[in-house]
């Protein structure tokens, strides 16, 4: 039966990723090269590649990197950061990418999901999005978190799959950076509404809150983290046996 | 010299990187003579069926492999080149495969094949009455042609990696030489190929057993990614590029 994932998310800035990590038998923390491969032979189902450049010199060192990760990672590549046109799906699929994501490029443009479903294929169209409680409510943040868009996110969500999402990511504001667990409550909400699969981000802490969320939502089919792994307090080949010796069926 | 297949459909930039890994001697080409003179033949393809099916046929490229697939050159389709090896799909609407191996294609989503209702009530005139009801036999016919879906609350597409389970019935194929029953490789497809027990060489469980690799003679089809599939995809594309045919 199909295994349920785990992915870490590099940030990628001016070709280097951020957050120093220290691995031991890694020459170059901060390659995204070495660190992907070192996920990659520990145990990770799939990469995330942020791009968080804001220059086009940058831009083009992005490209540059993420043509030497597809050339020697062999698993399923997703990149995002700076997608805000189909020539920008173009630009990372022609490098590797194998799935796009796309945030604040589809808030901007609301027809961005449906062209790139259409030109690439649902499976490749990725939509991720940053929520927040406000008043009760699930509400939509634009910018990282900083920028309240007023937008119901189970609307949003929704809306993004009809238009041809082919998965969803959902990244909690309110539980993201606490490594208290991942957001149970809103991940359920918007489990019950989409059919596509949905990929938990936010709130990891330690092991549990992965076998935590499995349980919790059976029907989720990965966690997404990235400092609880960068700075080795959860390995992915530790997780991965857990989530095992739990009965989640995962890749070992 | 193997060729990859070039007919204008799909991202083949990891397939080729996963070739220059295992040190093979790779060429994407659209050009029937470099084609007919390769020793092995790939038929990448991600994306809808019909309009791959229509790139190789308007190409000509359809008719070499065929072709040189019937003199015995060994060729390995991948994801939709998989699936175009059958005699016909049904994704959105019925398209014509390449006839190599018997079977076909049909989605997997119980959504997708539920009958149209609440039409044929409202029309009162005999005419649409003949109309509707020869509607609802072609929906019938479709939907008959259509089963074998997964069951209710299952995902599609089926996305991420699953288990290879290889028949008991009938030896190991020899691209599954170095992999074991329950290795795990990278699946995406929202459709999967149907009537070809005589060629299943792999399955996988979603629900219900999907076709997971197929193979006829010197002809051979994946429907997950090996070239995604870290190292056991690497190994199951190893064994084709050194396998004698």
């Amino acid at each position: 039966m199909i295994t349920k994932r785990i992915i870490p998310c590099l940030d990628v800035k001016d070709g280097r990723v951020v957050k120093g990590v220290n691995f031991q038998g890694l020459a170059d923390v901060s390659s995204p090269v070495e660190l992907g491969r070192y996920y990659s032979e520990h145990g990770a189902d799939e990469l995330v590649f942020y791009d968080i450049t804001a220059s086009s010199d940058g831009r083009k060192l992005f490209t540059d990197i993420l043509r030497q990760v597809a050339s020697t990672i062999f698993i399923p590549l997703t990149v995002g950061g700076g997608i805000n046109t189909v020539e920008d799906f173009d630009r990372v699929l022609k490098c590797g990418a194998d799935k796009v994501s796309v945030n604040s490029g589809a808030l901007r443009d609301p027809g961005l999901i449906g062209r790139a479903a259409k030109l690439y294929g649902n499976q490749c169209v990725v939509l991720s999005v940053d929520v927040m409680r406000v008043d009760g409510r699930f509400t939509v943040f634009a910018k990282g978190g900083r920028e309240n868009t007023g937008l119901d996110a189970i609307d949003w969500i929704r809306k993004a799959e009809a238009d041809g999402a082919g998965e969803i990511v959902v990244n909690s504001i309110d539980t993201d950076g606490v490594k208290g667990g991942f957001d149970i409550e809103m991940l359920r909400a918007v489990e019950d509404v989409v059919s596509v699969p949905v990929i938990a981000s936010g709130g990891a802490g330690c092991i549990e809150d992965f076998v935590k969320l499995f349980r919790a939502i059976p029907d989720i089919d990965a966690g997404l983290a990235a400092s609880i792994f960068h700075f080795g307090e959860v390995s992915i080949s530790d997780l991965k046996r857990a989530l095992a010796a739990a009965g989640i069926n995962v890749r070992i | 010299m193997i060729a990859i297949i070039d007919y204008g459909v799909g991202n083949i930039f990891s397939l080729r990187s996963s070739f220059a890994r295992i040190g093979a001697d790779v060429k994407l080409t659209g050009d029937p003579a470099e084609i007919r003179a390769a020793d092995k033949l790939i038929l990448p393809g991600v994306g809808a069926f019909g309009d791959a099916a229509d790139k190789l046929r308007e190409s000509g490229l359809g008719d070499v492999v065929v072709d040189e697939a019937r003199r015995g050159k060994a060729l390995m389709g991948i994801c939709l080149g998989m699936q175009l090896l059958f005699d016909e799909s049904y994704e959105y609407g019925r398209h014509r495969g390449l006839g190599l191996i018997e079977g076909r294609v049909v989605t997997m989503d119980p959504a997708a094949t539920q009958p149209e209702t609440g039409q044929a009530a409202e029309t009162d005139t005999p005419a649409a009455e003949t109309q509707a009801a020869e509607t609802d036999t072609l929906a019938a016919e479709t939907q008959a042609a259509c089963t074998h879906t997964v069951p209710a609350g299952l995902k599609v597409p089926h996305i991420g990696w699953n288990a290879l389970h290889f028949p008991e019935s009938r030896p190991k194929s020899k691209i599954f030489d170095k992999i074991d029953q329950g290795d795990f490789v990278y699946f995406v497809h929202t459709y999967h190929a149907i009537d070809c027990d005589a060629s299943v060489i792999a399955t996988t469980d979603y629900g219900i057993q999907l076709t997971a690799a197929v193979a006829r003679g010197n002809v051979y089809g994946l429907q997950f990614h090996p070239e995604k599939s870290g190292d056991v995809g690497m190994k199951i594309l190893k064994a084709f590029v050194e396998m004698e045919v």
